[in-house]
């Protein structure tokens, strides 16, 4: 597809998930108490896009997953949050 | 159209899914073993679940005419319990023969600890020594490019495994490269929520090709579509691939990894 024919296809969808976001940070900053490193890591993520380094939705994920690489001892969950809570 | 549902949890899913599957154009449905959103208590529980995906579900799929086939496993959110795991796995031979069974699987890691790990090695013995084809499962979100890698480095460890025998599910683009790279066969999974659109599936294809890639809906009693997979053969075909290429993508490579297994016939 041409750089025209993706925007026709696309354009519309994306502008209403940029708006979206925009709109999720307003709610976080607007509520009370302290954000956790979830947001730390969407702001990273989100920093990603900034770049014009191709591959953005590779390194989005990559920024929001753990980079360690030995087995944890135990799992005491079953659930994934999304983000890796040490995330600097 | 026509195309394979190469990943869905028929169990959770009510009859209208397989009307509508069928309407839509699928030839034949496959069901990894999962977990049923809750612990089981024994390995009773998983006698009866195989029961049910071996001679139950393929019976239900049947009355539309639509073939069934199943992979058998603890799922690797119930593998924290390695006695359970030996429990189960010892109880999964008397299914091997079984006309719709397929191979091992969805294996894998779930949170990439150390138990998940010797439950992942376990089922990958019991795959060599049975010589059956491998579903493997990689965990979500954050855990999933570590769980990727240290599956892959599993798999690679065991001479007997051979790659192109073995599909890595799951993928997503910082996984894709991984998986295909090593040689093994890599599942787009389409969920509404996480993992991978539709529109991220095709992006993909077009980035990496498409040799040794299937994509599946993976529906079952969360959050998921079961036309997933002809709703991304339109995405396609929105963006001109032609059909021939949609057809390859989501009926020729499901039939060529699947025809691997014998028992894989429609």
């Amino acid at each position: 597809m041409t750089r025209q024919q993706v925007l026709d296809l696309y354009f519309m969808e994306a502008r209403a998930k940029l708006i979206d976001l925009g709109a999720f940070i307003d709610r976080m900053e607007r509520a009370a108490g302290e954000d956790d490193f979830r947001m730390k890591a969407f702001r990273n993520a989100l920093a990603e896009l900034s770049k014009g380094d191709p591959a953005k939705a590779k390194r989005v994920l990559l920024s929001l997953s753990d980079p360690t690489t030995e087995p944890i001892p135990v799992a005491t969950t079953k659930a994934a949050c999304g983000a890796w809570p040490e995330t600097k | 159209m026509r195309y394979i549902e190469p990943h869905g949890h028929m169990v959770s899913r009510v009859t209208d899914d397989y009307i509508d599957m069928v309407t839509a154009g699928c030839q034949a449905v496959c069901e990894p073993a999962f977990w049923a959103g809750f612990d089981r208590s024994s390995a009773d529980g998983f006698f009866d679940y195989f029961r049910q995906l071996t001679e139950h579900e393929p019976k239900r799929a049947a009355k539309f005419g639509l073939p069934h086939f199943t992979w058998l496993c603890i799922n690797p959110k119930e593998s924290e319990d390695v006695k359970l795991a030996e429990d189960v796995l010892s109880i999964i031979p008397k299914f091997l023969d079984k006309p719709n069974v397929l191979g091992i699987g969805e294996i894998g890691l779930n949170k990439n600890s150390r138990n998940e790990m010797k439950v992942l090695e376990m089922h990958v013995e019991m795959a060599a020594k049975y010589n059956q084809l491998i579903l493997v499962h990689t965990p979500h979100l954050e855990d999933k490019l570590k769980g990727t890698r240290l599956i892959i480095d599993v798999l690679k460890s065991d001479s007997r495994i051979r790659p192109e025998r073995c599909i890595i599910d799951h993928v997503e683009e910082h996984t894709v490269e991984l998986v295909l790279n090593a040689g093994f066969w890599a599942g787009m999974t389409l969920y509404p929520e996480s993992k991978c659109t539709a529109a991220r599936a095709v992006d993909m294809i077009e980035c990496f090709g498409r040799q040794r890639i299937w994509m599946n809906s993976a529906c079952d009693w969360g959050v998921s579509v079961p036309l997933a997979v002809p709703y991304a053969a339109l995405e396609m075909r929105k963006r001109g691939h032609s059909a021939e290429a949609i057809d390859n993508l989501v009926y020729g490579n499901p039939v060529k990894f699947l025809s691997q297994s014998p028992k894989f016939k429609i």
